[in-house]
């Protein structure tokens, strides 16, 4: 079981952002939880300075972009 | 270079339209497709190479190297022009400011940053270019950097540590000037081509709706406005024009994409251009939303003084074109 957290205050790219993983996850098959961060102090701890950003088990994977689906897949696998 | 879409422009409209050339909407048209077509290519270009330029200089490296080096007062400079490199997005700029202040990066540098960041980007230059000419987009973003720069070493003096949120003054009483590992990605050029491609494609799609919004008005408005019909209202001896033009700039949203066609189009018709920049800086650089997101990380008060000096140098800058161009 994944876990992976999209961190983003909440603009457009974050929940497009947010789209991607789901649909990804749903692709692939992968056991995942999704989870949206949109806490500034929550988002701060992970140290990123642009958001959108993606963790996969706490570990960060895509900053400061929307990825796309197929990227995810391979993130995932 | 761009004579090609001029012919395909007359092509289109005098021969496959078969529109009288004297006619209004004849030249609105005209003006329409040259405009569009030559601007979507030049903002293609721009955003491309910026794209480049910015998946080596990322944002992490850029923070890496403010907290690093002690620049003796070059700082200011330095991050105004990291600005320029850097795409801004107003919902970043927060974690941003954070990530700055954590890194024991001086507020005013910060500052000078965020200011520059959203003034001069890859959009507004490619328009600039399109719309205006190489030369006054040179003094553009020249003044964009200059006004970053100058307007965070006004900030820095004012010492306005104090009037940040209780929780940033802990972040920065635990500042340091630290290195976060990170993971420079070591990638050839073409292997990072697709990744700036696809955002390339992606910036394009948010604005291309504003800017052939923006250019259909203003072919209207050129079609249709007579030539010189502001020059009785806002002359460059009219003194208010320019504070106003600013004043009134501040609370509007918009993307320079929306609002540069139309500007051309005002300059076009006899608003001298220092009004009209001193505009569309307010319009671009300062907004309302980007002030609403600030207030999680400062007091209202420091955005007033943030806001207040950065309009005032775009009024400064307003005046100072006026009297060049």
């Amino acid at each position: 079981m994944k876990k992976i957290k999209v961190l983003g205050t909440g603009c457009p790219k974050c929940i497009q952002t947010t789209q991607v993983i789901t649909d990804a996850v749903n692709q692939s098959g992968v056991e995942a939880s999704i989870e949206k961060v949109e806490d500034i102090m929550e988002i701060m701890k992970y140290n990123v300075m642009s958001t959108p950003a993606v963790v996969i088990n706490d570990e960060i994977v895509i900053k400061g972009r929307v990825p796309s689906v197929k990227e995810v897949v391979e993130l995932l696998n | 270079m761009f004579d090609w879409v001029q012919h395909m422009a007359d092509w289109i409209v005098y021969d496959l339209i078969q529109l009288d050339p004297q006619a209004h909407l004849a030249n609105a048209l005209n003006f329409f497709i040259y405009d569009s077509v030559k601007i979507l290519l030049l903002l293609v270009i721009v955003i491309f190479f910026m794209g480049i330029v910015n998946s080596y200089f990322p944002i992490d490296r850029v923070k890496n190297y403010l907290s690093r080096n002690k620049l003796y007062g070059l700082e200011y400079l330095m991050a105004s022009l990291f600005g320029v490199v850097t795409p801004f997005c107003s919902c970043s700029s927060v974690p941003l400011f954070i990530g700055f202040v954590r890194g024991g990066i001086p507020l005013g540098v910060t500052f000078s940053f965020l200011i520059t960041s959203p003034l001069v980007n890859e959009v507004a230059i490619g328009l600039f270019v399109g719309l205006f000419g190489l030369k006054t987009t040179v003094i553009y973003v020249v003044s964009g950097v200059l006004l970053g720069t100058i307007s965070g070493i006004i900030l820095s003096r004012l010492r306005l540590e104090r009037y940040l949120s209780p929780w940033v003054l802990e972040v920065l009483a635990n500042a340091q000037r630290d290195q976060d590992l990170f993971q420079q990605e070591k990638q050839s050029l073409a292997q990072r081509l697709p990744v700036i491609w696809s955002e390339v494609l992606e910036i394009l799609k948010g604005v291309v709706p504003y800017v052939i919004v923006g250019i259909a008005i203003g072919g209207l408005m050129h079609g249709y406005i007579p030539n010189g019909f502001f020059e009785q209202y806002m002359s460059k001896d009219n003194l208010l024009a320019v504070p106003i033009a600013a004043l009134m700039a501040v609370p509007m949203y918009s993307n320079a994409s929306g609002v540069l066609p139309i500007v051309q189009v005002l300059v076009a018709k006899g608003i001298p251009l220092g009004t009209a920049i001193a505009f569309m800086m307010g319009v671009v650089g300062l907004s309302l939303p980007e002030a609403m997101l600030l207030k999680k990380v400062m007091t209202i008060k420091l955005i007033g003084i943030f806001f207040g000096i950065v309009t005032l140098c775009i009024i400064i800058s307003g005046y100072l074109f006026n009297i060049i161009l």
